[in-house]
């Protein structure tokens, strides 16, 4: 499977480390071209309102949206889910989202950097154990859509969510060291997204 | 679940998210907010930018609350503010003001000329300034979770950033080369600590994000630093005492993302209108260069 991080902005060579850990060999996307060679899409950690403008700048926003639309898999973290979701409350002024993910995401809502804070969470993956989740300036979701399911909460907001070909978490774990966030979304939903294409 | 705050990993994770972008220097909520519409990843809050400090010249400290939150209600974008060296009670009430990461900074009059703040004792993340390894670790051992080299800030002159980047980056190489048996002398010589020493020599670089900063002005200069293996890119008197802030900020963002490509930078620099004026480091009598402070 070819997989790209999008690497415009953000801790794109945590997610390509993490990537090669699970055995995947990922390129990283700043172009059409690049984009067009890839299968499935990660979107890293960083600032959503940054990549967003800069995919829009170097004439990357419609394709993505549109991959994503016709299916392509994605899993953002963090800024990745902001920009994963359909709709975002305190965003900037009129800050774009690619979309495809039917929530709404609220950004900073943990609070500020002072509140950023790691915590084990239980992630439902059939797994009993805990996964260590690193959560910077993080969003949580605000309300989920119909085909969107929740994997993590945290105080009873959804933190990591998925629907049939995109996964989102508003957590970091290519910070934690801890692999399993992405072998699940290679294994069950990029590689499973991808046979019911094909 | 327990909640853990302030984390080593929740600090330096923060400046992780930054890899890549222009954090830019502001004066006030108008400022930041062309910053946050021409894609800064962070704006830093300051009283005067430092080509104003270096002309009005007097003690420079950290910036009113009120100018502060002030920046903090205009953007959404992460707000960063500078404590003197050594100036603990300044970095508290940044702290207290919620700002996301504090800069102990050169670029303000120092407070305490022999030690720098014990960054460890805080939740919030902090950046310190180095002009080399040595300097570098040492702050990394007083608890700062990022490093920008230093340049000569409010000059637009990149050579002192330059010289700074390839002076870090030529002892990292070093150490990677040296044998362990080597690396305790290393250590002594580098005036920091063997832990730190050795980690650096087996990961070929630092534990921290490195970011750059002082002197930097154009597009060029920007991708410039970018190719010298800086993770992004302070700019501080060169947007706002340009010609054309809006344009230049954004600009500056293009060709950090594009630093390797000539034709995008190519494409950044047209039509920018006047460059900040600037001053040459060389003609800058030694007593008023800033990167010289901290030890």
């Amino acid at each position: 499977m070819k997989v790209g991080v999008l690497a415009l902005q953000g801790d794109v060579s945590e997610h390509v480390s993490v990537l090669i850990a699970c055995g995947v060999y990922p390129t990283t996307v700043r172009r059409r071209s690049e984009l067009d060679g890839v299968q499935a899409l990660v979107i890293p950690g960083g600032e959503s309102t940054t990549i967003a403008q800069l995919a829009r700048i170097f004439d990357l926003f419609e394709p993505i949206r549109s991959r994503i639309a016709m299916g392509m898999p994605v899993y953002g973290s963090c800024a990745g889910m902001i920009l994963l979701a359909d709709r975002i409350l305190d965003a900037k002024k009129d800050q774009e989202s690619f979309g495809g993910l039917d929530i709404t995401v609220r950004r900073n809502a943990f609070g500020r950097q002072v509140d950023s804070f790691e915590s084990d969470i239980s992630f439902d993956d059939g797994s009993k154990d805990l996964v260590r989740a690193v959560f910077i300036r993080a969003p949580w979701v605000e309300n989920i859509g119909t085909g969107v399911t929740t994997l993590a909460q945290v105080d009873s907001h959804p933190v990591a969510v998925r629907s049939q070909s995109i996964l989102a978490t508003s957590f970091h774990p290519e910070l934690s060291g801890d692999h399993r966030i992405h072998r699940y979304f290679i294994e069950e939903v990029a590689k499973v997204a991808l046979e019911q294409v094909q | 679940m327990a909640q853990e705050k302030g984390t080593g990993r929740v600090k330096r994770g923060m400046a992780e998210m930054l890899k890549g972008g222009v954090i830019m220097d502001v004066v006030n909520a108008e400022q930041a907010k062309i910053a946050e519409d021409a894609g800064a990843v962070a704006v830093m809050a300051l009283e005067r930018v430092p080509a104003d400090i270096r002309a009005q010249g007097g003690v420079a400290r950290m910036s009113d609350p009120d100018m502060i939150e002030a920046i903090q209600a205009a953007v959404s974008i992460p707000v960063m503010a500078k404590a003197r060296i050594g100036h603990f009670v300044e970095a508290q009430v940044l702290q207290s003001l919620g700002v996301d990461y504090i800069d102990e900074s050169e670029v303000l009059t120092p407070a305490d000329y022999k030690n720098h703040i014990d960054k460890w004792s805080f939740t919030v993340p902090f950046v310190c300034g180095a002009t080399n390894l040595g300097e570098a670790l040492r702050r990394i051992n007083e608890g700062a979770a990022m490093i920008r080299s230093k340049g000569e800030a409010g000059t637009g002159d990149v050579s002192n950033a330059m010289q700074h980047m390839r002076e870090i980056n030529g002892e990292i190489r070093r150490l990677s080369s040296l044998r362990e048996d080597e690396l305790y002398v290393a250590a002594k010589e580098l005036q920091a600590p063997y832990e730190l020493v050795k980690e650096v020599a087996e990961k070929g670089k630092l534990p921290v994000v490195l970011f750059t900063a002082g002197g930097i002005a154009t597009p060029a200069d920007a991708a410039l630093m970018m190719s010298m293996g800086a993770d992004g890119v302070f700019i501080g008197s060169g947007i706002f005492k340009s010609g054309n802030p809006a344009q230049r900020a954004a600009a500056c963002v293009r060709a950090t993302t594009f630093w390797d490509d000539p034709k995008v930078i190519a494409d950044a620099s047209r039509g920018l209108g006047e460059a900040m004026v600037g001053i040459n480091v060389a003609d800058l009598p030694a007593p008023h260069r800033l990167a010289e402070r901290g030890w």
